[in-house]
Parts: C-alpha cells; structure tokens; sequence
C-alpha cells in the first residue's frame, strides 16, 4: 500500500548522556499519541516515504511502527497511510 | 611487505540516485539531475539507470537529452543534500579504517589492509558496506578490491550498479588486460591517442610494451602507467581529512550573456572577489598576487597576473587588481563570456608584512575595516543583507552559480 510522508511533532527526553527517548508524537491532524515503548533504535532509509534518519522501532498504541529523525533535514517525520 | 587490501566505492548515478531516495516518486523512471534551463549552464548532471537505457550522457546540453527521451523528468540540484549523503557516507566509511581518501563527493579509497583481521577479507569488509549504504542511506554503490589504487578504482567501474568486482594479484591478467587502456585511472584523451600510434590498445598492451619505449614517448608519466597496467601501483591512500596546502584560491562563472563593456566586467568581477575574499578569511590567508582568465565569445581564453603592493583579503583590492589588469591588458576584440579571479601567493595572514615605502597603508586598512564589518553584517543577518550598490542591477552572473568539487590527484 502507497505510504505519505507525515512529519510529525514530537515531545522527547534527553538523558544526561545525550540520549533521545521520543515519549509522544504529535500527527498531522492534531491527534496526539504516547509512545509505549522504543524497540530498537538504528540508522536506515525509508523505501516507502523517502528519506533517511536515525530509526526509532517503536510502541504506539500496541503497534509497531516506525519513527525517523532526519538529520539533513533535522526533523520527525513517519510512514502515514494514503 | 604484506599485501594490501584496498577498496574503491563508488556511489552509483549518486546525483540521481539521491534525488530518487528522496523522492520514492522518481523510482524506476528515467531521471536526470540539469543545471538551470534558462542559462548556458543548461547541461545533464546525472542520470538514473533508466535514463542511461536512453543513451542519455552526463555533460549533454538537457534538450539534446529531452530529444533522446520525451518522458525525462530533469529535476534541479541539491548540492546540500549531496554534500550530506556523501559525508554520511564517508562515516559508514569510518566504521572500517582511517585511511579514506575522496576522489570527489561520491568516491573514495579505503585503505583496509589492518581491519582485515576484524571485519573479514577484502569481499567480506566490501560487502558490508556495500549492505549497509544500502540500508542506511538507500543508495547503492559499486565497490572494487584489489592490492593497489588503480585496480580498485577500475574494478567499481567494471560492474554497477550494486556490485562488487574483486582483481588480484592472480586473476588481474585474465580480468583487464584485454580492457582498452583509456580504462586505467591516469589515461586520457590525449595519452589515448598518443599510445594508439605505438599500437597499444588495451591495457594488456600497455603492461607488456619495453617500458623505455613508453617513457621516450611519455615521459614520467609513461613510466607510472607501464607500472600501473602491471598491477605495481604503490600510491598510498590518503589518511582521512589530509588536505593539500591550499596554492590560490579563485572563483569563476560563465556568464548568461557575454560581457559587453568594462563597466559589466567590473560588476561580475566585484562579486567573485567577495566569493574569494570570504575564503581567504576562512583559510586565514592572505593573497601576494591576483590572477585573472578571461575567454571570450570565441571561447579563447587568456591569463594576466600580477602582485600586490600589500598581501590582502579585502574583496575590493583584489577587484581593483583585477579590473586593472583587465583594462590595461584585455584588447576587446571579442566580448567576454567567463571571468576567473584567483588570489595566488598566499601566505598566512598573521604573517608580518613586508612593506614598501609607496604603499598606502592607512588606506589598506580602513578598506581592512571596510570588509570586515561588511563580512560581520553578512555573518548577522545574511548574505544579501549588505551588497554594493553597484550589484544591485542586473549582472549576468547566473544564479545557480556553484563550484564542483574537483578531485585530487593521485598521492604517492
Ligand atoms: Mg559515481
């Protein structure tokens, strides 16, 4: 299925170490949702979307789903539904 | 001595092929990266691997391309974004060895010779890399290895995109001497042409020729290239961020209408020396001499230089130098259609200054004072906040006026 690039508001915490936990995100239409948890965390590109960034595999709302900063474009964005 | 292990990666179409990262749209379809339609700069980049189906060239004017292929979609440069992917790159790089030597934004050397024993031989560390673009950056690249430079530069040529050719010390015989010999890294057109009169065609030829033949042809350099067809290449690769001293720094533009007068001269000459002005402050440098070339309609170009009674950065100096030496010595009999200003001698600028008796100092420095508050205010509020007036109007120089980042030569 055809993915949108949605990039997304995101509330974050840095620990002292200079490490980023994203906590929750902000959708394009205002709707804000909790990240339950972050999986995994490493570098790769989106095929769906475009763009490349630092992945985070996260828990929303019991789901997987993928969170990307870009560091070129130094912003969040996320793989949405058409 | 041990043998070396050494990579040469290769991003594939890298222009286009980031464009199309960006943009999962342009996949699969025939894309090229052009300069701006309107101007003389008006020329393909790049082209996708479906571009390349139509024959289309790097170099060739855009419509000459858009005759080829009707569907091509020609989008703009982002040279931002390429200077970024290239440096990402360059860390995955990093992972591997600190011996990386560019080869312009898209290639490098790999010295990987004492990782060997951590990530695996010479195919092993190349596929790794070659993975992990992939999934990381979502380019591909085509990577050789080999025991010398040439080799491996020639080896990501043989097979792209995303591919890996391995050429050793045993199968290098059989795998590129039947290759023609403008393959090799160091031959170009004109050596091309040179060796076809002694009969050389491929680099087979080249290896088995009496060397002292090639060098009374060639000179030196027939020498290095005898060696380089038998895989005895020993220039080293350079250690990660090793620049050469900088010996002048210039700036240049063709023009989107040729010059027609001194006064428009002056103009597009103001403008190159702030460019060049601005990285002699970056580099701390100061210039002892100005160099101009100027080619006209004809596209004949010509060189004038001279020195500076004191060494300087100012923008202004080097653009009253340099329209000096445009008046005194260009004869117009054909309009101007590129203009290059260099600053040449340089030394460092915290370097005590030898001065004459005649010389205006006082002068030099309130035009010292001058530039610097002008760079401050630039620095403040940007770059268009504070210009000459006299650049106000129209200038010719085209907009995307961008510099290519050349590469190096080889290091021995
Ligand atoms: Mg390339």
């Amino acid at each position: 299925m055809a993915k949108r690039k949605v990039y997304v508001k995101v509330l974050i915490m840095q620990d002292e170490n200079g490490e980023i936990q994203p906590l929750q995100i902000v959708w394009d239409d205002g709707k804000s949702y909790e990240v339950d948890k972050v999986i995994y965390k490493c570098r790769a590109s989106s095929t769906k979307v475009g763009g490349t960034g630092i992945r985070y595999t996260v828990r929303i709302s019991g789901k997987e789903t993928f969170l990307y900063f870009s560091e070129d474009e130094n912003r969040w964005f996320m793989e949405g539904k058409c | 001595m041990k043998e070396r292990v050494i990579l040469h990666s290769d991003m594939n179409g890298f222009y286009a092929s980031v464009e199309c990262m960006l943009n999962p749209e342009l996949k699969g379809k025939p894309v090229a990266v052009g300069g701006s339609v309107e101007n003389r700069h008006g020329i393909i980049l790049a082209k996708s691997e479906e571009a390349k189906k139509f024959g289309i060239k790097t170099g060739e004017a855009l419509w000459q391309a858009q005759q080829k292929c009707k569907d091509l979609i020609i989008v703009p440069p982002h040279y931002d974004k390429y200077k970024a992917y290239s440096e990402y790159a360059r860390e995955i790089y990093r992972r591997y060895t600190d011996l990386i030597e560019p080869f312009g934004l898209d290639e490098c050397w790999l010295d990987v010779t004492g990782s060997t024993h951590l990530f695996g031989n010479g195919y092993d560390i190349a596929y790794q890399i070659k993975e992990c673009i992939k999934y990381e950056l979502g380019l591909t690249v085509s990577v050789g290895v080999s025991f010398n430079k040439i080799f491996a530069k020639l080896g990501s040529d043989m097979k792209k995109p995303d591919a890996i050719t391995i050429i050793s010390k045993e199968n290098f015989k059989d795998k590129i001497w039947s290759l023609p010999a403008s393959d090799l890294l160091g031959v170009g057109r004109a050596t091309t042409n040179k060796i076809e009169t002694m009969g050389i065609k491929t680099i087979g030829d080249l290896a088995n020729i009496d060397v002292d033949l090639l060098v009374c042809r060639l000179g030196k350099n027939g020498r290095d290239l005898w060696m380089y067809a038998n895989g005895m290449d020993s220039s080293r690769v350079r250690p990660d961020g090793f620049r050469d001293p900088i010996k002048s720094i210039g700036h240049g533009i063709t023009c989107k209408e040729d010059l027609v007068s001194t006064e428009e001269v002056w103009k597009v000459m103001l403008e190159l020396s702030q460019n060049v002005s601005k990285r002699l402050k970056e580099e701390k440098l100061n210039a002892c001499g100005v160099q101009i070339s100027v080619r006209d309609n004809q596209l004949i170009s010509r060189q004038f230089q001279c020195g500076m009674p004191i060494a300087t950065q100012s923008a202004m100096e080097l653009a009253h130098a340099g329209i000096e030496l445009f008046t005194t010595n260009y004869n117009w009999k054909y309009d101007v259609r590129s203009l290059t200003i260099r600053a040449i001698n340089l030394q460092p600028d915290d370097e005590p200054v030898q001065l004459d008796l005649f010389s205006n100092v006082t002068k030099h420095e309130k035009q010292e004072t001058i530039d610097n508050t002008v760079m401050a205010i630039r620095k403040r509020f940007g770059d268009k906040a504070i210009i000459n007036a006299t650049l106000l109007n129209e200038t010719k120089i085209p907009k995307d006026d961008h510099e290519s980042v050349l590469p190096a030569p080889m290091f021995k």
